[in-house]
C-alpha cells in the first residue's frame, strides 16, 4: 500500500493505492447516500446511488463509477455533485420511490434530492424490498450460513431463502432483519418463539435474567463454529 | 500420424472426393437449412437413390449464408462442377436427381450457382450472385465447403497450418502479429485482441484461462451459431494459438467454451470436434510436440442472455448466478476465480488462423483505418436476401441494404437499419451512405453489437420497435443494479401507454431522461446500452413519437389500439373472402354486394386486409 493524493469537488485528499472511493470521500465529510452499503459486508454495487463522475485529466473525458467498488489511484479527479451525477442519483430515487414507496427512509432521502413523487406511479407488490443484497450478504458474510440468496432473474427477482421455503439452514439470529436499510424483512418474537422467512425457532431463557434472548437453533450453532460451550452461552449478552 | 502425414492423408481424401468418380450429394445441413426442411430431404436420399440405381455420397455439411435460399442441394458428377439448387423441397429433389443425376439437365431455372471450378453453360458461379459477390470471406470461409463433422476436410483446406506456424513463434510475436493486423472483439465490445492478449499474458497469476463467448443471444442474429456449426475447428484452432501466445513459458493454461445451450447442434459439432483435436494432437499433452500443454472443456449456458456478458459468463462459469460486476478492475487481470482470463468471441477466435497464415497486413489491409478485416453480419428483416454475410469492414449501408440484400421486400419503402442486437440503435434512411464500422455506428448513436442487421421499411412502427426491444431486454436484465431493473420496467410501461395512445407528450422528454440516467449508471454493458433503440428511434423518429401522442394515430398500421380496418365500399366485390377469414366474424355481407365491417367486434387482426384481392379493406 502507498499513500496517494486525489482530488474531490476540488479537495486534495490522500489515500491508500487501491482502497474504494466511497470510504475515502466518507472519512473527508464528503455526504453520499448509500442504499446496499454496510461498511460490515463487502460492497456490491447494487443501488448505484453513490456512483461520482472521475476523470484523470482537468476536462478530459469522465465517466460514472460506482464510488463503493471504485479502487482509488494517483491522481484520480472526482466530481461527487456533478450534473450527470445528479441525474443518476434521483432516477435512481425516482425509480425506486415508485418501486417501494413505503420503504422506511427512502421518501425522506428521495426529499433531500427534491423528489416527492415518483412519475413513474407507485406499485404495491414488493413490500418495502429495494433488493439491495445487504440481507443476503449478512447472512454469508458476517454469519457464515447463506440461508438467502436471489432468487429469479431482472424484474421478477427476490429475496429469500431456497425455494421460498422455510430454509433448514437459518438459524434465525435476525442479523438480516437488522441490516435491512427499508424495513422489508419482518423479525416478529412472541413469548418463547421467534418467527422469521416463515419459520419458527424455539428461544432461549438466559439462565441468570431468564429472559427469552435467543433461538436454541443459534445458540447451538455459535457454539459449534466458536467452540464456546453451550453452558456458556446460555447466558444472555447483558448478564455475562 | 505425424502432421505432414495427417495433411497429405486429409489433401488426398479431399481432392477425391471433388474429383470422385461417384456422383457427391452436399446438404447443408446447419440449423438454419434443418429449420427450412433439409432434413426431410436427408431421410429422403438414400430411397430415391435407391430406386434410381445411383451409387452416391451424400455429405453433410454446413451453412454458407443465404437462408432465404435454403435448403440448399449441392450436386457434384464425376468430371462436372459441383452445382448448387436452392429452396429444394422434396418434389425438387426428385425433379433434380431425376433430370440431373441421372439425365442430364441442369435445370438452370432451379440452379442457384456452381460452387468452386468448373463451369457449366446458362449457370453462374455461386459466388456471383447477388448476395455474395460483395463478400469477403474469413471467418466463413470453410462455413459450407467442408463436413464440420470431419477433421480431415478442415485439415485439407489448410486447417492446424496456422497452429503449426504460431507454435514454432515465439507467444509476444503472435501477438505482436494480432496487434498489427487491427483486429479488435468481434462480440460487441470491438477491444483490440491483440492488446488484450498482451495484458493477459503479462498479468499476475498462476494460471492463465482462455474462453471463448458463444453465448450469442441477440434476436435475429446467428453468426456464432453458423461458425461452431460449419467449421468449428477454426475457432478451436484460434483458441489454442491464443493460448499459446497468452500462456506458453508463463503460466499453465486452461480453456473453456461457453455455447448456450439453445444451440444444440453446436454443442455437438463443437464436442465432435474438440475430440478430434486432441485424438490428432492438437489439443492435451505437447501440443503437435512443442512442450505446450492446452485444453478445452465445453459449458452449456443455462438460457440468461445476460451471460454473455463477460463478467456474468465468468460467474456462471464458477457455478454462481450470472451476474455482471463492476469491471474497474479487468478480467485480464483478474477474471475467472480471480485469475488473468482471456475471453474472446467466436468470430474473433475463427479470424485469428488466417492472419497467422496470410499475415497481419494482409489482414489489416481489409477494411477501414479504426476497424480492420471483414465482419460477419445477420442481414435480416425486410430485404429480399437474408442471411448471413461477411463483408469487409466500411461497406455502407446502402449496399448491404440495396446490392447484397436485394432492396426492400414487395417494393416498399426503406425505412431504417436496427444494428447492434436489442441493445442497439436505429438508424434512418437519410445515413445509408455511412460506413459501418465499429466507431461510425457508435457516432450516431448504434453500435456494432455482435453483427445482427435488421431492416425495416415503412410498415415498421418506430414505436413499436422500441417497444419490442425494450420488452427482450425487460425480461433479460439480471435485476441486479436499480438503473437497469426498474428503469426498463418503466420505459415498457411508458412505451406501452404511448403505443395505446394513452401518452403525454411529457413522456417523450420522461424516456429521454431516464435513457440518459440508464446510460450513466448502469452496471453492465445491458443496461448501459438498453436505452439506445428508445433514444435513436427518439432521436431519428421523434415525429413518430408525436403521431402517436398527439393524433392518436399510428401511420404505419401497427399500433393496433390505434388502427383500424374499413371497408371501400366502391371496391368491394363482395367475394366473401374476408368474411370467411375473419376470426371474430366481424365482417358480414350478401354475395356481390358490399360487405360491411363491425367495428365493435373487430380485433384489428388484419387478415382481412391481407386477404383481400381488391384492394377493398382500408387500413388507418
Amino acid at each position: 500500500m502507498s499513500t496517494i493524493k486525489i482530488t474531490a469537488d476540488g479537495r486534495e485528499l490522500g489515500a491508500e493505492k487501491g482502497e474504494f472511493l466511497l470510504g475515502v470521500l466518507r472519512r473527508n465529510g464528503f455526504d453520499l447516500p448509500t442504499l446496499c452499503h454496510n461498511d460490515q459486508v463487502s460492497p456490491d454495487g447494487r443501488c448505484r446511488l453513490c456512483t461520482c463522475e472521475i476523470r484523470w485529466q482537468q476536462g478530459g473525458r469522465s465517466r460514472c463509477v460506482v464510488s463503493c467498488l471504485y479502487p482509488v489511484d494517483e491522481g484520480l479527479i472526482v466530481e461527487t455533485k456533478s450534473e450527470n451525477v445528479m441525474l443518476v442519483r434521483k432516477t435512481i430515487l425516482e425509480l425506486l420511490l415508485a418501486r417501494t414507496p413505503e420503504a422506511e427512509g427512502l421518501p425522506e432521502l428521495a426529499a433531500e434530492y427534491g423528489i416527492t413523487r415518483s412519475r413513474y406511479g407507485a406499485d404495491t407488490d414488493f413490500g418495502k424490498c429495494i433488493l439491495c443484497g445487504l440481507c443476503v450478504r449478512a447472512c454469508k458474510e458476517v454469519v457464515g450460513v447463506e440461508a438467502l440468496g436471489f432468487w429469479m432473474r431482472g424484474t421478477s427477482k427476490v429475496v429469500g431463502p431456497a425455494f421460498l421455503e422455510p430454509s433448514p439452514v437459518c438459524i434465525g439470529c435476525g442479523a438480516c432483519a437488522f441490516v435491512c436499510p427499508t424495513g422489508h424483512i419482518v423479525m416478529t418474537e412472541k413469548g418463547d418463539e421467534r418467527k422469521i422467512w416463515g419459520k419458527t425457532f424455539k428461544m432461549e431463557k438466559c439462565a441468570k435474567c431468564g429472559r427469552y434472548y435467543a433461538p436454541k437453533f443459534e445458540l447451538e450453532w455459535m457454539s459449534k463454529v466458536t467452540g464456546v460451550t453451550y453452558e456458556k452461552l446460555e447466558v444472555c449478552p447483558d448478564c455475562r | 500420424m505425424d502432421f505432414k502425414a495427417l495433411q497429405g492423408k486429409s489433401r488426398q481424401e479431399y481432392k477425391k472426393r471433388l474429383g470422385s468418380d461417384k456422383p457427391v450429394i452436399y446438404v447443408g445441413a446447419a440449423t438454419c437449412g434443418m429449420a427450412a426442411g433439409a432434413g426431410e430431404l436427408l431421410k429422403m436420399l438414400p430411397q430415391e437413390l435407391d430406386a434410381l440405381k445411383v451409387n452416391a455420397d451424400v455429405v453433410r455439411v454446413g451453412c454458407i449464408g443465404p437462408c432465404c435460399l435454403e435448403p440448399l442441394v449441392d450436386i457434384q458428377k464425376p468430371g462436372k462442377p459441383r452445382l448448387s439448387f436452392h429452396t429444394v423441397n422434396p418434389r425438387k429433389l426428385k425433379t433434380i436427381l431425376e433430370d440431373y443425376l441421372v439425365k442430364d439437365n441442369p435445370h438452370p431455372e432451379l440452379a442457384l450457382g456452381i460452387v468452386g471450378e468448373g463451369r457449366l453453360d446458362g449457370i453462374p458461379n455461386l459466388f456471383d450472385h447477388q448476395m455474395l459477390k460483395g463478400q469477403v470471406r474469413i471467418a466463413l470461409r470453410n462455413c459450407g465447403h467442408i463436413d464440420p463433422n470431419r477433421i480431415e476436410d478442415y485439415i485439407a483446406r489448410g486447417g492446424y497450418t496456422a497452429l503449426e506456424k504460431a507454435l514454432k513463434m515465439a507467444p509476444e510475436q503472435i501477438i505482436d502479429w494480432v496487434k498489427k493486423s487491427g483486429l479488435r472483439g468481434r462480440g460487441g465490445g470491438g477491444f483490440a485482441t491483440g492488446k488484450k492478449w498482451d495484458s493477459v499474458r503479462n498479468a499476475e497469476g498462476n494460471i492463465r484461462y482462455i474462453l471463448c463467448n458463444g453465448d450469442e443471444g441477440d434476436p435475429g442474429a446467428f453468426m456464432d451459431r453458423s461458425v461452431m456449426e460449419s467449421d468449428p475447428h477454426s475457432v478451436i484452432e484460434g483458441i489454442i494459438i491464443a493460448a499459446f501466445a497468452i500462456a506458453w513459458q508463463k503460466a499453465p493454461a486452461e480453456g473453456f467454451f461457453y455455447v448456450r445451450n439453445e444451440y444444440p447442434l453446436a454443442v455437438r459439432n463443437l464436442l465432435i470436434a474438440l475430440d478430434q483435436a486432441r485424438k490428432n494432437g492438437f489439443l492435451g499433452k505437447n501440443i503437435m510436440g512443442s512442450g505446450f500443454d492446452f485444453d478445452v472443456k465445453i459449458n452449456r449456458g443455462g438460457g440468461a442472455f445476460v451471460c454473455g456478458e463477460s463478467s456474468a459468463l465468468m460467474r456462471s462459469l464458477e457455478g454462481r448466478v450470472g451476474e455482471p460486476r463492476v469491471k474497474y478492475i479487468h478480467a485480464s487481470d483478474k477474471g475467472l476465480w480471480e485469475q488473468p482470463t482471456n475471453l474472446n468471441n467466436v468470430e474473433t477466435y475463427a479470424c485469428v488462423p488466417e492472419i497467422i497464415n496470410k499475415g497481419a497486413d494482409w489482414f489489416a489491409s481489409i477494411g477501414t483505418k479504426g476497424s480492420k478485416g471483414t465482419k460477419v453480419f445477420s442481414l435480416v428483416g425486410k430485404v429480399n436476401n437474408t442471411g448471413l454475410v461477411e463483408v469487409p469492414m466500411g461497406i455502407t449501408l446502402g449496399e448491404m441494404v440495396h446490392k447484397i440484400g436485394g432492396g426492400i421486400k414487395n417494393s416498399k419503402k426503406f425505412k431504417a437499419v436496427q444494428t447492434g442486437g436489442p441493445s442497439g440503435g436505429v438508424i434512418p434512411e437519410n445515413m445509408i451512405n455511412l460506413p459501418v464500422d465499429f466507431d461510425e455506428l457508435t457516432r450516431v448513436g448504434s453500435m456494432m453489437g455482435s453483427g445482427g442487421l435488421i431492416v425495416m421499411d415503412e410498415g415498421d412502427c418506430m414505436v413499436d420497435v422500441a417497444l419490442y426491444y425494450v420488452k427482450f431486454l425487460e425480461e433479460e436484465s439480471c435485476g441486479k443494479c436499480v438503473p437497469c431493473r426498474e428503469g426498463l420496467r418503466r420505459m415498457k410501461q411508458i412505451l406501452k401507454r404511448i403505443t395505446e395512445g394513452k401518452g403525454a407528450i411529457e413522456d417523450i422528454d420522461t424516456l429521454e431522461e431516464l435513457g440518459r440516467a440508464m446510460e450513466l449508471g448502469s452496471l453492465c454493458g445491458l443496461g448501459q446500452s438498453a436505452p439506445k433503440p428508445v433514444l435513436s428511434t427518439i432521436n431519428y423518429f421523434r415525429q413518430e413519437y408525436e403521431q402517436h401522442i398527439k393524433e392518436k394515430r399510428c401511420y404505419a398500421g401497427v399500433c393496433t389500439n390505434l388502427i383500424s380496418f374499413m371497408i371501400d365500399p366502391e371496391k368491394c366485390t363482395g367475394c366473401h373472402l374476408c368474411e370467411v377469414h375473419c376470426p371474430s366474424n366481424a365482417i358480414k355481407g350478401e354475395k356481390k354486394k358490399p360487405h360491411i365491417l363491425n367495428q365493435e367486434v373487430c380485433i384489428k387482426c388484419g387478415i382481412c386486409y391481407d386477404v383481400c384481392r381488391d384492394d377493398a379493406v382500408i387500413k388507418r
